[in-house]
């Protein structure tokens, strides 16, 4: 029998740590062929690019420890190699690309710099390297190829660092190429494109593909078979479509049935009068039209997504509702105020009533206060809500509320998994029993069974307290679940503005199906036939 | 560019002027030079004409006027002591400070960087934990101290060095050997802190994905990108030096500007001491410029 072109057997990679020893991976085996995708599906702490980065030798040493297990590349074990015939299988023989490439090219040297670099590193001249690195960028699709090689990194859009990343992980023609959330922090548009690339010069080069991923669309839309990692053990394997259709383990069940976009669309049941009234706001950061008149009306009890692109403003629009930065035209009236003009002391009692949930809670919870202080802290500054015997009462009360114990009071942030911690920044902002609630990509960084979670909490809070939410996302499936109301916005205005299954089912707005057409559907048949209805409808 | 290096001379200028003001006010609380430079027999008539010549019998405000009006014209005044131009006594010994803290901080900076990213690479390893030990002594160690202890060791048992003077290169030895070692330990550990970070950068990982070897990725990929709180602590400790090692310069008898400076303080040669601290201030806001271009050059996301 011929050998794969990679193979890990029975991997366990250990790390040591203060608090003790953790498996990351624990006797994990699969394998890859040429011309052939795999992909590796877990949430964060499954272990997923553990394994990975064993291939890579990336691990660190200590603190990390092979266990035990073997990689073979062509047969050959990787573990057995001296440390420099190691060093030259990385970038020819295997390639990697990362999540974020803004941070992973180096900041200070030119991307030609690090093309050609890669390049030489294994033997090309400079010359050689010269034309090979504009060849690359030209295959890639970079605009203005000649000039792209002489400019930094953060000259790039994000999706355009990826093409620099790809370019340069097959400047030596690799056989195997690991893609670990090769799209994650790129827009859906953009992901399609990347993903398209990525297929397109495997079907040239007839490279392995290795993409570890958490996101059952990019599994559906990208590999031949999938692996499915939970705590360190790899769960489920299969073919995508046996995986999805009919899995086998648990875990693989809650995965997919938490993957968003398959529940029943809401009809707005809101009646009354708009608590919110937008007209016409503008903001400008120096020259440049952030927002260019956005206008919309909600009701109490009511959710309007904002859907976007990133620099379509719509957390612009989000931080000028808050006055955390101030409008440059237009009116906002809460209640019949225009919130734009308002003085200081009555936006001082209006940040009740308008709460915000930020992306990263990791970030917007101080790490030094407990979470009994975190939710208190409003009650400081607002003393007439509710007298300071009560405190500790409602704090167990709200806790309650957002599915976590009393007992977590006295914890401190760094205490929560990142799930746990999105729903104190809930809880922090339901401390002020505010009508309105904006959340900016308040999910986003959440796996997706957890995302669900607090989507479900979300909604309950609606439906019990009749709190609005301004409900900011790129994920367009959750959307589909969660609002009401959905607002498409592009370069800093609204293109299609309507009910969820008005802007889903029937997009007037080429931007609207564009954006629709690219967001990816975790069952592989459905995502199967989209495809080839977006390359018929581009042939 | 040029309109950044305009707003930072006008920011200085208001500094300086500011440091002039208080340095001309507070030198003439010090007492009267007459009752230093002459005779203490001299008479109250010969004090007066001393005073005259000087021009210190004018009221402080005058005297003030008369000399920023000099300054704008390039002229500092003469030294009460020596009897030249100020700004030639000053430009003199500056000199042999300028030379003393280029030399040093050159050493420094080449030694604590190649000490420091190397410890970086291994944390934890022998090399790390010796050169840590060894920084952290030399930033804490009193130089006054190792200063004498050097002289004693050096120029008076084994008789290897001059104790103090100038005159040849091993003059020079000693005290740029002292003045070394607080820079380099500070340095080193700064230089550790920010490899460390750099070193476990994602771009390092793409690097060693990309199978770049140990040595580029240390020197090339994380150093210039670890460089930049480096460059800011070089200068810190520059300025120190430039200002003139006081105590350094005092012990090993250097004609530095710190010792000049001390000297004309206790002499109240008020001219002499005012160019010193308008030429190290100068020379300082000089050296900050070059540091802030040299963030431009090392970080492409850096312009002004």
């Amino acid at each position: 029998m011929a050998d794969h072109l990679l193979e890990v057997r029975n991997l366990s990679v250990d790390f040591h740590t203060a608090t003790g020893t953790v498996h990351a991976v624990r006797n994990i085996s699969y394998h890859l062929d040429r011309g052939e995708t795999l992909a590796i599906l877990g949430e964060s702490g499954s272990g997923k690019s553990v394994s990975s980065s064993a291939i890579m030798n990336l691990i660190d040493m200590p603190p990390g420890k092979i266990a035990s297990g073997e990689i073979l590349l062509d047969g050959k074990d990787l573990f057995k190699m001296s440390s420099e015939a190691r060093r030259e299988v990385n970038g020819r023989r295997i390639a990697m690309i990362f999540q974020d490439p803004l941070s992973h090219l180096n900041p200070v040297y030119t991307v030609g710099w690090q093309m050609r670099e890669a390049l030489k590193t294994h033997g090309k001249g400079n010359t050689e390297a010269q034309a090979e690195a504009l060849r690359l960028f030209k295959r890639v699709a970079l605009p203005e190829p000649e000039k792209a090689l002489d400019k930094y990194p953060h000259e790039f859009s994000g999706g355009q660092r990826q093409r620099v990343m790809i370019a340069m992980a097959l400047a030596l023609k690799p056989d195997l190429l690991i893609a670990d959330e090769p799209t994650t922090a790129l827009d859906v548009t953009v992901q399609a494109e990347v993903l398209n690339l990525l297929k397109e010069l495997q079907r040239e080069t007839g490279m392995g593909v290795l993409i570890i991923t958490h996101d059952l669309g990019v599994v559906s839309e990208v590999a031949d078979r999938v692996v499915v990692m939970e705590k360190g053990q790899l769960v489920e394997s299969g073919t995508v479509r046996e995986v999805y259709h009919n899995p086998q383990h648990a875990y693989t069940k809650k995965l997919i049935a938490a993957a968003p976009g398959k529940g029943d669309m809401h009809e707005p049941e809101a009646t009354g009068d708009a608590i919110l009234s937008v007209k016409d706001a503008r903001k400008f950061y120096g020259g440049f039209e952030a927002l260019k008149g956005v206008s919309f009306d909600l009701k109490a009890g009511e959710t309007v997504a904002v859907v976007g692109e990133s620099g379509s403003g719509k957390s612009t629009l989000a931080r000028i509702l808050l006055r955390l930065e101030e409008a440059d035209g237009g009116t906002a009236k809460w209640k019949g105020k225009d919130l734009f003009t308002m003085s200081p002391s009555e936006l001082f009692k209006l940040r009740r009533d308008l709460q915000m949930v930020f992306q990263d809670p990791t970030q917007s919870l101080n790490p030094r206060m407990t979470v009994y202080q975190l939710i208190s802290e409003a009650w400081v500054i607002h003393p007439e809500i509710l007298p300071k015997a009560k405190w500790r009462e409602r704090v167990a009360e709200l806790l309650g509320q957002v599915g976590l114990s009393p007992e977590h009071m006295g914890r401190y942030p760094h205490q929560f998994s990142g799930g746990q911690r999105q729903r104190i920044a809930i809880a922090r902002a339901l401390a002020l029993e505010p009508q309105l609630i904006v959340c900016d990509e308040a999910v986003s960084a959440l796996d997706v069974s957890v995302q669900a979670q607090v989507i479900t909490l979300l909604d309950k809070l609606r439906k019990e307290m009749g709190i609005a939410f301004i409900f900011i996302a790129h994920d367009l499936p959750l959307v589909r679940d969660f609002a009401d109301y959905v607002m498409v916005m592009q370069k800093g205005e609204v293109v299609e503005f309507g009910t969820v299954a008005q802007v889903f089912d029937n997009p007037q707005k080429p931007y609207t199906q564009a954006l629709l057409a690219a967001s990816l559907d975790p069952d592989p048949d459905v995502q199967a036939a989209n495809r080839n209805a977006r390359l018929a409808s581009v042939s | 560019m040029l309109s950044f290096i305009r707003k930072r001379a006008f920011a200085s200028l208001i500094s300086l002027i500011g440091l002039l003001v208080m340095v001309f006010f507070l030198s003439r609380m010090t007492g009267d030079p007459a009752s230093l430079f002459l005779p203490v027999e001299a008479s109250a008539e010969m004090k007066a004409e001393f005073r005259a010549l000087h021009g210190l019998d004018q009221p402080l405000l005058v005297q003030f006027g008369q000399y920023v009006g000099n300054v704008l014209t390039g002229d500092l005044g003469e030294s009460l002591r020596k009897a030249r131009p100020a700004l030639d006594v000053v430009l003199e010994a500056f000199t042999w400070t300028l030379w003393l803290a280029v030399i040093t901080m050159t050493l420094v900076t080449v030694c604590a960087i190649i000490v420091g990213s190397l410890a970086a690479f291994r944390t934890g390893g022998f090399f790390d934990r010796f050169s840590s030990m060894v920084s952290l002594i030399g930033a804490s160690v009193p130089d006054f101290w190792l200063a004498i202890v050097a002289i004693v060791v050096f120029a008076i048992q084994l008789s290897w060095l001059p104790t103090s003077g100038t005159g040849s290169l091993s003059h020079w030895i000693l005290p740029i050997c002292v003045l070394f070692v607080r820079p380099f330990g500070i340095i080193v550990q700064v230089v550790r802190g920010s490899m460390i970070s750099a070193l476990s950068s994602a771009y390092v990982k793409t690097a060693r994905a990309k199978g770049v070897k140990s040595g580029p990725i240390i020197f090339v990929h994380a150093l210039r990108n670890a460089m930049l709180p480096v460059i800011t602590v070089i200068g810190d400790q520059a300025a120190s030096l430039l200002n003139g090692a006081v105590v350094i310069e005092t012990i090993f008898g250097f004609p530095g500007v710190g010792k000049l400076m001390i000297d004309s303080i206790l002499q109240r040669d008020f001219n002499v001491v005012l160019a010193a601290i308008l030429v190290t201030a100068f020379a300082i806001f000089l050296m900050n410029l070059v540091i802030d271009l040299a963030y431009a050059l090392l970080d492409p996301r850096i312009r002004y």
